[in-house]
């Protein structure tokens, strides 16, 4: 009984702290062996964590290179795509249209589409290219129509070095601020300006060759020999230029136009051009009064900042005995034209024109304000008012006072 | 008058062909090198993802072609080698950009018609020193070419998306003023 109390006693005091009895426990010391033992498994261990950090590694060294590859592989399909399509991306096509609503006083008020235009290109080569415009003007073209279907531009450009270029078939004449650049939002007013309309016969387009070429300081030089004018001396449209274009159209071509241009674009925002046209036989014929004439055209154009200014002189002097009698053997016009834009998308401007051609309705001076609203670079909403007076009154020559709304786009 | 004419047609054309002779073009290799002072460092790769893409196609107004845009950076100075269509062609320009704005602008390829006026220094230097607003827009004007619009647009379009792109790549560096 008394040995069983003392064992109940002990368990109880080894359960109720059991430290103390351990710690009274002697340590015991592993041998060398043991030390060598536990060694060699945490060398292994570190071993094994080793190869798989290594394999960890290497696996995203993989997966980069399978990323790589992968993302090499969509590019590669990319360059063979545009390889097969090549013929689809060496061809372009554009286009601009605009639609006008004259608003006159005392007149009917006109709707019209005034042009619907696509640009076709094609490169065949990194120096040889072909552009072309086709356009149809007032939307319905045909006997008994207003409008007309044109090729404005058929050409193949060859670049003969980096900067000389030359160039053969149909293409625009360089004169002039509109005639080779007329998409709707390059300019202000719904209707073109009318120095360049009714002096300068823009949009004015001849058939043959020409050469340009430009220097690194900003001056560049244009020369053609196309066809040339092939003006009336009788009737309503006598002596009129626009009338004698003949747009290569079976054009006569029995006498020639040369045609030379010198270019100053050296300081951004700043454009001073110089055109003079040679015409050798502004009627392709003979003894009918009206003989050689040249166009000398010079305008500038500045932009800086919101503030921009152009103004354009082009006159015509003609000679011959008919074209002299009728007061026609010179015409002249000129324009200036500030503009302001107060916000990068609206554009205000003012323009003074004053004409001397050769009918009564094209003898005149115009006053002209309005607004360009860009809601996009490439859309274009105008809205102008305009003045214009006569300098003698007669049938068809009236004075002008209308407002005028147009949407324009080119892509 | 015709003798008179192509006397002046064959001057110009003599000029034009071999007394002007220095190009304003050079090779991505020579780019590159002049970027870098002869030692251009390894490419690296930013991808067109996430909002770097959103904005990228809000720079540009379309897409970029690709996933990934190259790029060379040393020092806080970033390469950029960009392409964008002016009216018809694709414009490759290499630009590059620092701390403080964009550094330099070349015109490597042209091919369009018309607009050359955008190869010279007198038209690119005015990009020199030019910034980001807030809102990714160049913070002063550039004045443009009459009759190459579209070709102006293009450069800077890309100066626009090289300039965010090198915010992208420069962790903190914000060009923003």
């Amino acid at each position: 009984m008394k040995s069983y109390s003392l064992a109940m006693a002990f368990a109880t005091c080894l359960l109720c702290n059991p430290i103390s009895v351990l710690a009274a426990t002697p340590p015991v010391t592993p041998t060398i062996e043991q030390l060598w033992d536990i060694i060699q498994a945490q060398q292994a261990e570190i071993e094994a964590l080793k190869k798989q950090q290594h394999d960890t590694a290497q696996k995203a060294e993989n997966a980069d290179e399978k990323a790589e590859a992968a993302v090499v592989a969509v590019e590669e399909v990319d360059a063979k795509t545009a390889g097969v399509a090549s013929w689809v991306d060496k061809t372009t096509i554009g286009g601009y249209g605009e639609l006008h609503y004259n608003n006159f006083e005392g007149e009917d008020n006109e709707l019209d589409l005034h042009r619907f235009v696509l640009f076709f290109g094609h490169e065949f080569t990194d120096s040889i290219r072909f552009f072309s415009e086709f356009e149809i003007e007032h939307s319905v073209a045909g006997d008994d129509e207003d409008g007309e279907v044109e090729v404005e531009q058929a050409y193949v450009e060859f670049d003969l070095r980096e900067n000389l270029q030359a160039k053969g078939g149909v293409f625009l004449m360089p004169v002039g601020i509109l005639n080779e650049t007329h998409e709707p939002g390059t300019f202000y007013g719904v209707e073109r300006n009318n120095v360049e309309n009714i002096i300068v016969p823009s949009t004015w387009w001849e058939g043959g060759g020409a050469v340009n070429g430009y220097f690194d300081n900003g001056i560049s030089w244009d020369f053609a020999i196309t066809s040339g004018l092939e003006m009336e001396t009788e009737g309503k449209n006598a002596f009129r230029v626009r009338s004698g274009r003949q747009k290569v159209s079976n054009a006569t071509a029995n006498d020639l136009a040369y045609t030379g241009r010198l270019k100053y674009t050296g300081i951004p925002g700043l454009e001073l051009a110089g055109t003079a046209s040679y015409q050798s036989n502004a009627t392709q014929s003979n003894n009918d009064g009206l003989n050689e004439g040249i166009l000398y055209e010079t305008h500038a154009i500045y932009n800086k900042g919101p503030f921009g200014l152009r103004a354009l002189y082009a006159r015509w002097d003609f000679n011959g005995s008919a074209v002299s009698a009728a007061g026609d053997d010179d015409q002249y016009g000129w324009y200036i034209e500030p503009s302001y834009k107060p916000w990068q998308k609206v554009g205000l401007y003012s323009r003074y024109e004053k004409l001397d051609g050769a009918r009564d309705q094209d003898q005149f001076d115009q006053w002209e304000v309005g607004a360009n609203y860009w809601p996009h670079e490439d859309v274009v909403l105008k809205v102008d008012y305009r003045s214009r007076n006569v300098d003698r009154n007669s049938s068809g020559a009236d004075d002008i006072d209308a407002f005028d709304l147009g949407i324009g786009y080119q892509f | 008058m015709q003798t008179v004419i192509s006397k002046a047609l064959a001057f110009l054309i003599l000029i034009s062909a071999y007394v002007v002779a220095d190009s304003p073009y050079q090779s991505s290799e020579e780019f590159l090198g002049e970027a870098f002072a002869g030692s251009p460092p390894a490419p690296k790769t930013i991808w067109l993802k996430g909002e770097v893409k959103e904005k990228a196609g809000e720079i540009l107004g379309h897409s970029y072609p690709g996933i990934r845009i190259r790029y060379w950076g040393r020092d806080k100075r970033t390469a950029w080698i960009l392409e964008e269509i002016g009216k018809t062609q694709p414009i490759t320009v290499g630009i590059v950009v620092d701390e403080t704005g964009l550094e330099s602008i070349r015109v490597l390829a042209f091919r369009e018609s018309r607009g050359w006026e955008v190869r010279y220094p007198f038209f690119t230097d005015q990009f020199s020193g030019i910034r980001l607003t807030a809102d990714n827009q160049l913070d002063r004007p550039i004045d443009g070419i009459s009759g190459a619009t579209l070709s102006v647009r293009a450069l800077k379009k890309l100066t626009r998306l090289a300039l965010y792109l090198h915010q992208q790549t420069v962790p903190g560096d914000d060009a923003s003023p």
